[in-house]
């Protein structure tokens, strides 16, 4: 097993191949994340084919500027980064009404407040098919708004750290950790309703 | 009801359900979870919300999806001596 330095090592002389020209050190890098990347893709635009671009663009991008690519963070990392801007661009053609933006500067109270509490199941996923449950964890994240969905995306779903998080969105640790705490708690709040213990009733506070 | 604590509380939710919390910290969010229904409801439901989602099913990528990408990729990423010769 590689220990994850060793990864990086191997991975920076892929990518020092890919740049001088390497075609095959450069698909070695792509077939390594292209899933991850269009998982990511799909989170964020909620489209198939959004989504298909978005990876397409992704390596094109990060090829032609595989020499601006520091080394002194990982390959994912950067092609996230890349992807995630890629992702929003998508959503701003789309939604042409509102400005769509991971720099919006967020409301920090309204969404702290919890509204509803209410225990749930021990198991709360027995209750639901695996199709049934996908759609409800899906569209709950869906519901997120963009700056809330994308820390949530990264943090919860692919794993990177907060640290890597801001890297990837370009954003400072304490942004990162609040938004993916009022992301954690809207989710909460809207799955309570799927996942709530039978009986129990649903009441405010705070 | 203690307001003040519950805000408290959720602001540090993050460092315990990460285990990021230090010994003491963790110890007060702890002590609280026990005073507190409504918080431990919270902390319960929360760190249940963030179980399903690692659970879920990662959906497949379409494998048609990889293959358009590395034609892409191998068209529009052409070495330029291959086309001199
Ligand atoms: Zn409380």
């Amino acid at each position: 097993m590689s220990t994850p330095s060793e990864t990086a090592f191997d991975e920076l002389a892929l990518v020092n191949r890919a740049r001088s020209g390497d075609m095959r050190a450069f698909s070695d890098l792509v077939t390594r994340y292209d899933r991850k990347i269009f998982r990511l893709a799909r989170h964020i635009t909620q489209s198939d084919e959004d989504a298909e671009d978005v990876l397409q663009e992704t390596f094109l991008k990060s090829f032609q500027h595989l020499g601006e690519f520091q080394g002194n963070s990982k390959f994912y990392t950067w092609i996230v980064r890349i992807a995630v801007n890629e992702s929003l661009m998508k959503l701003r053609k789309r939604k042409t009404d509102r400005t769509v933006s991971i720099d919006e500067s967020i409301d920090t109270g309204e969404e702290t407040m919890v509204r509803e509490i209410a225990a749930w199941d021990e198991d709360p996923e027995q209750r639901y098919s695996r199709e049934e449950l996908g759609e409800i964890l899906g569209k709950a994240v869906d519901s997120l708004r963009p700056a809330f969905r994308t820390v949530f995306v990264l943090r919860d779903i692919e794993d990177l750290s907060t640290e890597e998080t801001a890297a990837a969105l370009s954003l400072s640790i304490p942004a990162v950790k609040s938004r993916l705490l009022r992301a954690r708690l809207q989710l909460r709040e809207k799955l309570t309703r799927f996942f709530k213990r039978k009986g129990d009733d649903v009441f405010a506070y705070l | 009801m203690h307001t003040y604590k519950c805000k408290w509380f959720l602001e540090e939710l993050n460092e315990y359900l990460d285990d990021t919390a230090d010994a003491e910290l963790r110890q007060r969010i702890e002590q609280h979870i026990h005073e507190c229904p409504n918080c431990w409801v919270v902390f319960d439901s929360t760190k249940k919300t963030l179980a399903v989602y690692k659970g879920m099913e990662a959906q497949n990528v379409p494998a048609d999806v990889e293959q358009r990408l590395l034609k892409v990729l191998q068209q529009k990423l052409k070495p330029n001596h291959d086309e001199i010769r």
